[in-house]
C-alpha cells in the first residue's frame, strides 16, 4: 500500500441521538500507519466517531470508506478493525491465553498456530508467564496489556483505542503511553486513539484531531496544534494559555492589554478584532519600568521546574511560568517577543474562557468520572 | 489479631444470625432426622424401608419436576436475554409484569388454572362453542401435563429473574468486544453470553426444581389427586388425610427429598466453578 493513499476516509458524517446532533458533517482522512488521536472534552463526539469506524454505529448520513470500499452495512465482525475498550471488556470467564486466543479460534486457526501467536502476543505486551491467570487476578495495567494483545492477535489493519489509559494511575499511564507508541511503531499499523488528555495526545500522536460539539476544530501535527491553534477553543484546550482580545492594526502589528506589540501574523483586515494567544512559558518577567505590560502578582505556585505566577493586568489574570520566584503583591513588568504571540480569527469560542486557562479543572472532573465503579461503561457520549 | 474497626467482636455480631440458624434451621433438621430414624420403640430403619415402597411416587416427582425445570429454562432464557438487552424502562416494566402474578395467592393462581382447564372449564367450553361439538379425547386436566403446566406457570419467574440478573451483569462492551474480534451472533451467544450466565441458570434450576419436586398443592388441584407426588405423601403422613398420622415416615420421606436436592445441588455447583465470584448463585 502506498503511503499517500488514505486507509480510512469519513465523508460528510452526521449522527444524532434523540434529535441531538452528535456529529455534524464530519470529514476526515487517515493514512496507513498513522497514529491519529481524537482529542476533545467529553460529549464532543470522539467516541461516536470511533464507534462509526468500528461498525458499532451506523451514521445517519455520510459514508465510511476503508481502502476506498464503502463500509455501509458491513458489520463490525467483518471489518479489519479492532478496538480496545474503555474498560478493556475482557472476558472474565476465560484465562489470559483464552482471551487472546478468542479471535483466533473464531478465525478457525489451527491449535499450534494459536499457541504460537498467543506466546508472541504475550511477549509483545510483556506478559510472559501470565497465560493461565484469570482476568480478575490481574491489575488494571495488566488487564490493559491483555486487551491490547487480544486485539492485536487478529492482525488488524487498524487498532481503535477508546480512552484506553483512563482508568490507570498517572505513573502507569505514562509508561503505557510510551509502550503503546513503541508497539504502534514496531507493527506499523494505524492507531486511532481517543482521549480527553491533551498531554497524552501531544506526546503520542502523528496527527491530532481536535473536536468539540460534534465538529472537527483543527487537524494537525502536535506542534501545529500547540503553536498555531485555529481558534480560542483549541488554544484553551491544548496546553495552558492566556487568551485576550486584540486588534490587528496592520500586518505584524497587534494591540492588546493597552500596548501595541510586534508580531509575525499577517493577512487580517485593518483594525480587525482578533483573539490573541500567549503561552505562559513565552512571557518574560522584567523590572516594572522595562515591561511592555505591568501587573500585580496575585498568586505563586511552585511547580518543580518553574513557578506558576498569576498576574493581574488591568483586571485580566494572566498565567506566567518563570524559573525566578516572585512574591504576591509585587508589581512586575512583562515582555512578550513577537514570535510568542499567536493571532486567531474571532470564533464562536471568543471570550468564553475568561482569565488564563488551564485544562486542569475539566481534566480532574473527567478523571473522577473514570474512577467511578461502573464496569459497563459504554462510552461517555 | 484482627483489631479492625468492627463494633464489638465477631461472635457478638453474628449472634442474631446464629440464633436464627439454630432455631429455624438446625433444630428443625435435627427433628426431621430424629423422627426419620425412630419410632415408638426407639431407633429404627423401618421408616426408610417404607420410603422404598414409594419408589414410583419418588420417580414421578423427579420426572415431573425435571420436565417443569427444563421447560422453564427453555422459556426463561430467551425472555431473560431480551429483557437484559432492552432499555432501562422496558426492563423495569418487564420485571414488574413477571413479578405481578407472585403478588397473588399461590392457591388462587392454581385454582384459576383449574377453572380454565377442567372439562367444563373455559377452554373446553370455548372449543365447544366454536366447533359445536365435544372433544372427548381432549383432557386438559388431571394428568401429568396439567401438573407440569402448573409448575411451569408458578415457578417460571424464579427461573427468569436469576438468569436475567446474571445477564444484566454482562456489559454491552463484552458483547461488542466479541463482535469486534469476529464473532457472529451465534458465537457471541455460545462463547460469551451462555458461559457468563451459568450462575443464573444454576440458581434458576435450583429455585424451580426444589419447589417442583416437593409440591403437593399443584398435583392435588391440577392432577386430580390420582397422581400422588412425594409432597402429597408427606402432607398425608403429617396431617393424616388418608387416615394415618405417622410423623416418622413423613420425616423419612422429607429427609429423602433433602438428600436428593443436596445431591442435585452438588452436581450443579460442579458446573459453576466460580458462582461465588460471578454472582447469581443462591446455593
Amino acid at each position: 500500500m502506498e503511503n499517500n493513499k488514505y486507509l480510512i476516509e469519513l465523508k460528510n458524517i452526521s449522527v444524532s441521538f434523540d434529535g441531538e446532533k452528535i456529529l455534524e458533517n464530519l470529514n476526515l482522512s487517515i493514512k496507513d500507519g498513522e497514529f491519529v488521536t481524537f482529542l476533545g472534552p467529553s460529549g464532543c463526539g470522539k467516541t461516536t466517531t470511533l464507534r462509526i469506524i468500528a461498525g458499532f454505529l451506523q451514521p445517519d448520513e455520510g459514508e465510511v470508506l476503508f481502502e476506498n470500499k464503502d463500509m455501509r452495512g458491513v458489520p463490525s465482525h467483518k471489518r479489519q478493525v479492532n478496538t480496545i475498550f474503555q474498560r478493556y471488556a475482557l472476558f472474565p470467564h476465560l484465562t489470559v491465553a483464552e482471551n487472546i486466543a478468542f479471535g483466533l479460534k473464531i478465525k478457525k486457526m489451527k491449535k499450534p498456530d494459536i499457541k504460537k501467536k498467543v506466546q508472541e502476543m504475550l511477549a509483545l505486551v510483556n506478559l510472559k508467564g501470565f497465560e493461565n491467570r484469570m482476568i480478575d487476578s490481574l491489575s488494571g495495567g495488566q488487564q490493559q496489556r491483555v486487551a491490547i494483545a487480544r486485539a492485536l492477535a487478529v492482525d488488524p489493519k487498524v487498532l481503535l483505542l477508546d480512552e484506553p489509559l483512563g482508568a490507570l494511575d498517572l505513573k502507569l499511564r505514562k509508561d503505557m503511553q510510551v509502550e503503546l507508541k513503541k508497539i504502534q511503531q514496531s507493527l506499523g499499523i494505524t492507531f486511532i486513539y481517543v482521549t480527553h488528555d491533551q498531554e497524552e495526545a501531544l506526546s503520542m500522536s502523528d496527527t491530532i484531531v481536535v473536536m468539540d460539539a460534534g465538529k472537527i476544530q483543527q487537524i494537525g501535527s502536535p506542534t501545529d496544534i500547540y503553536n498555531e491553534p485555529v481558534n480560542a477553543f483549541v488554544a484553551d484546550f491544548i496546553g495552558e494559555s492566556n487568551i485576550v482580545d486584540g486588534v490587528m492594526h496592520a500586518d505584524n502589528v497587534v494591540e492588546f492589554s493597552g500596548h501595541v506589540f510586534d508580531c509575525l501574523d499577517k493577512g487580517f483586515g485593518k483594525d480587525e478584532a482578533v483573539d490573541v494567544v500567549v503561552r505562559p512559558e513565552d512571557v518574560d518577567v522584567v523590572p516594572k519600568e522595562k515591561g511592555m505590560l505591568t501587573g500585580t502578582v496575585t498568586a505563586v505556585t511552585f511547580k518543580g521546574v518553574h513557578y506558576e505566577i498569576i498576574v493581574d493586568i488591568g483586571g485580566f489574570l494572566w498565567m506566567i511560568q518563570s524559573t525566578d520566584i516572585q512574591h504576591v503583591g509585587d508589581e512586575i513588568g512583562l515582555e512578550i517577543e513577537p514570535d510568542a504571540i499567536h493571532i486567531m480569527k474571532k470564533s464562536k469560542y471568543s471570550g468564553t474562557f475568561g482569565d488564563f486557562s488551564s485544562y486542569s479543572e475539566e481534566f480532574d472532573e473527567l478523571s473522577d468520572v473514570n474512577a467511578g465503579v461502573s464496569r459497563e461503561d459504554d462510552g461517555d457520549e | 489479631m484482627n483489631k479492625g474497626l468492627a463494633i464489638g467482636n465477631n461472635k457478638v455480631n453474628l449472634l442474631p444470625f446464629s440464633g436464627w440458624m439454630v432455631v429455624f434451621v438446625l433444630v428443625p433438621i435435627a427433628l426431621v432426622v430424629y423422627y426419620a430414624f425412630t419410632d415408638v420403640d426407639g431407633f429404627t430403619l423401618e421408616n426408610l424401608k417404607w420410603v422404598g415402597t414409594y419408589g414410583k411416587t419418588l420417580w414421578l416427582s423427579v420426572v415431573l419436576a425435571f420436565y417443569a425445570t427444563a421447560i422453564c429454562l427453555l422459556l426463561a432464557y430467551p425472555i431473560a436475554y431480551s429483557m437484559s438487552r432492552a432499555s432501562a424502562r422496558v426492563q423495569r416494566n418487564a420485571t414488574l409484569i413477571i413479578m405481578l402474578p407472585m403478588w397473588m395467592n399461590f392457591l388462587v393462581r392454581t385454582y384459576a388454572w383449574m377453572t380454565l382447564l377442567e372439562d367444563t372449564g373455559l377452554i373446553n367450553s370455548a372449543l365447544r362453542a366454536i366447533f359445536g361439538m365435544d372433544f372427548p379425547g381432549l383432557r386438559l386436566i388431571n394428568n401429568h401435563g396439567a401438573i407440569v403446566l402448573g409448575m411451569v406457570y408458578n415457578y417460571l419467574p424464579y427461573m427468569i429473574l436469576p438468569i436475567y440478573t446474571s445477564m444484566t451483569k454482562i456489559g454491552t462492551s463484552l458483547i461488542e468486544a466479541a463482535r469486534d474480534l469476529g464473532a457472529n451472533g451465534a458465537q457471541v451467544l455460545g462463547r460469551v453470553i451462555l458461559p457468563l450466565s451459568v450462575p443464573g441458570i444454576i440458581s434458576g434450576i435450583t429455585m424451580v426444581f426444589i419447589p417442583s419436586i416437593s409440591t403437593f398443592i399443584i398435583s392435588k388441584i391440577l392432577g386430580g389427586g390420582k397422581d400422588y407426588l412425594i409432597g402429597d405423601l408427606i402432607e398425608d403422613y403429617f396431617l393424616g388425610n388418608s387416615g394415618v398420622v405417622n410423623y416418622n415416615i413423613g420425616a423419612a420421606l422429607s429427609l429423602t427429598i433433602m438428600v436428593m436436592i443436596l445431591a442435585a445441588t452438588f452436581i450443579m455447583n460442579h458446573f459453576d466453578k466460580d458462582a461465588s465470584t460471578s454472582g447469581g448463585g443462591v446455593i
